[in-house]
């Protein structure tokens, strides 16, 4: 068997996410036809294309975090939110949540999120120190998960306001409905940024394939990559959880998906998995809109439903492949 | 391109494994590193490639100290190849060998095709690495190292797991780098390898270098005996150099 880098994985998915794109902007409850006059343009503009470009921004940000993750920690089972980055975004969302800051303010939540993604990549990479390696990473981020998880649920049994307790559990399952544009212009920049970061990579989680002393006689620091991982993971699933919520799944299946179809490399991964990701993120929230038109089904739910059984279906055929 | 070690301390987090080392790795030749388990071969290894700077003392490539380098420099000057043959995915073995031309960012194709001819994995260059056999990937990550093309080559135990044939081809491999005016520095345990091809012996035992010179001088019961605690068999049989460990020493 030959480990083979299939050529057209990168064009197949970025065709396969410009048209479940130009599927997002095209479905919807209300049938707007060609010349729909007004209203049918206020509907494209103001719902479905923020909706569509926070698919696209939120979906790339967890598909390219969790193939820098993974190449990072050399671990497949790796995702955003192992490091904590993913649980500090929800709570500094849920707290604006609870204080109303959120009620006030429409960008008061995704600020929120901004601030405790901000916050939870300062605690990471303080308790992980300056010179520790992938486990002190896991080690500091899996603590910190379990802390906002803690402090999360904490907030929620304080809250007083029924609506706002209903309102965080809602928002905690993951959604793009009702978002407006000011949402986009408010994610697009910590997002794009982000994803800035992790594209450049490639090459040094390429050599940490060899272990981290080939990786550093090939010219990699390894301080410096650390960071850039969880600085880029900060800035991306960050800003991509304070505006649509945590949609889990997405940044630990995309990759591993992608993998033996870009022959196990790591830099070329990044690219297949942001693509993936975003394609993921828009035909989930797609599926929503026309099996669930009503907004039963949140997309995170969405995500973890799909994700599970595949997941599982995963490991066996892992374990079947690794089976003597 | 030689190295010079003078006076230096090298540890392990809190343990320190060498103290007060003095070596010369000679430009142009194969200069081998023995010793017993735990006298610090694989830690003089690291401290040479600058991946371990020295608590006290200096380590100087041809007269530069080594952390006055930058990495990028580094990466150009010297190819390392660690003991642990560590490959985290499946990667095929071409990709494994390309990853030594990072340092050059080029994946020039003669270059890795010359690497993978060198270390006869031409025909398993397609498959993965995790479908290979021990020997065959640790001659796909020697091939990585060869494809670094540096001056400079630190292979620590390079021989480990490969058959009889394929190590003496490496040490022809490194013969052949030597006399194109490469240095090679190699930890050995095999000690009539290193009594047939190197040209200079360091020998470690007990936290120092125990004794150091042309392999007529170093790989002697004299030497020996103490370092490794064993009986030593040091003779000569058909002109070549044969280096046997005979029993423990009481």
């Amino acid at each position: 068997m030959k480990a083979e880098v299939q050529p057209y994985v990168i064009p197949g998915l970025a065709a396969l996410t410009l048209v479940l794109a130009l599927a997002s902007l095209a479905v919807g409850p209300t049938g707007i036809g060609l010349g729909g006059g007004e209203q049918a343009w206020l509907i494209l503009t103001e719902i479905r294309l923020p909706r569509t470009l926070l698919g696209l921004l939120v979906g790339a940000a967890l598909g390219l975090s969790g193939a820098a993750l993974q190449g990072y920690l050399r671990n497949p089972l790796a995702e955003p939110g192992i490091i904590g980055i993913s649980g500090g975004a929800a709570l500094g969302a849920v707290v604006a949540i609870h204080t109303g800051l959120a009620a006030s303010l429409v960008i008061g939540l995704p600020l929120g999120g901004l601030v405790g993604a901000a916050g939870a990549m300062a605690v990471v990479l303080w308790l992980a120190g300056e010179r520790g390696g992938p486990i002190t990473l896991i080690l500091a981020g899996v603590a910190l998960a379990s802390l906002t998880t803690a402090l999360i649920a904490l907030v929620l049994t304080l809250s007083q306001n029924p609506f706002a307790a209903v309102e965080i559990v809602y928002w905690l399952m993951g959604s793009l409905s009702d978002r407006s544009m000011t949402h986009v212009w408010l994610a697009a920049p910590p997002i794009l940024a982000g994803v800035a970061v992790l594209a450049r990579l490639g090459r040094d989680l390429d050599a940490l394939t060899l272990g981290e002393e080939v990786a550093t006689n090939l010219g990699t620091s390894l301080p410096r990559l650390r960071l850039l991982v969880v600085a880029g993971t900060a800035l991306a699933v960050g800003a991509a959880t304070a505006v649509s919520g945590t949609i889990g799944f997405v940044g630990l299946i995309v990759p591993h998906i992608l993998r033996p179809l870009v022959g196990h490399m790591p830099s070329r991964l990044l690219p297949a998995s942001a693509l993936g990701g975003a394609a993921l993120v828009l035909a989930a929230d797609l599926a929503l809109r026309i099996a669930s038109p009503g907004g039963g089904i949140r997309l995170g739910v969405l995500t973890a439903l799909i994700g599970t059984p595949f997941f599982v279906w995963l490991v066996v055929s892992t374990r079947r492949e690794l089976a003597p | 391109m030689s190295i010079l070690i003078k006076d230096a301390r090298l540890a392990l987090g809190a343990r320190i494994v060498l103290d007060g080392v003095d070596v010369e790795v000679p430009s142009g030749r194969i200069t081998a590193v023995v010793g017993p388990n735990g006298a610090g071969k694989s830690t003089l290894l690291r401290a040479c490639a600058g991946l371990l700077p020295a608590q006290r003392g200096t380590i100087t490539l041809t007269g530069r100290p080594l952390d006055a380098l930058s990495r990028a420099e580094l990466a150009r000057a010297i190819a390392y190849l660690p003991q642990e043959r560590a490959v985290h995915w499946p990667l095929a073995a071409r990709a494994v060998v390309a990853l030594g031309r990072l340092p050059h960012d080029d994946a020039d194709p003669a270059a890795i095709d010359r690497a993978l001819g060198a270390m006869d994995i031409t025909l398993l260059a397609d498959r993965p690495v995790s479908q290979l056999s021990g020997g065959e990937r640790a001659r796909v990550l020697v091939a990585r190292a060869l494809a670094q093309e540096a001056p400079l080559l630190i292979a620590d135990e390079p021989t480990a797991g490969l058959d009889p044939a394929h190590a003496l081809a490496l040490f022809a491999l490194f013969e052949r780098l030597a006399t194109e005016g490469r240095t090679v520095i190699v930890a050995l345990h095999d000690l009539s390898l290193a009594a047939r091809f190197a040209h200079h012996i360091v020998l470690l035992a007990n936290g120092r270098a125990a004794a150091s010179g042309p392999p007529a001088d170093v790989l002697t019961p004299r030497h020996l005996e103490p370092a490794f605690g064993v009986t030593m068999l040091c003779t000569n049989v058909a002109g070549l150099p044969i280096v046997v460990p005979i029993s423990t020493l009481p």
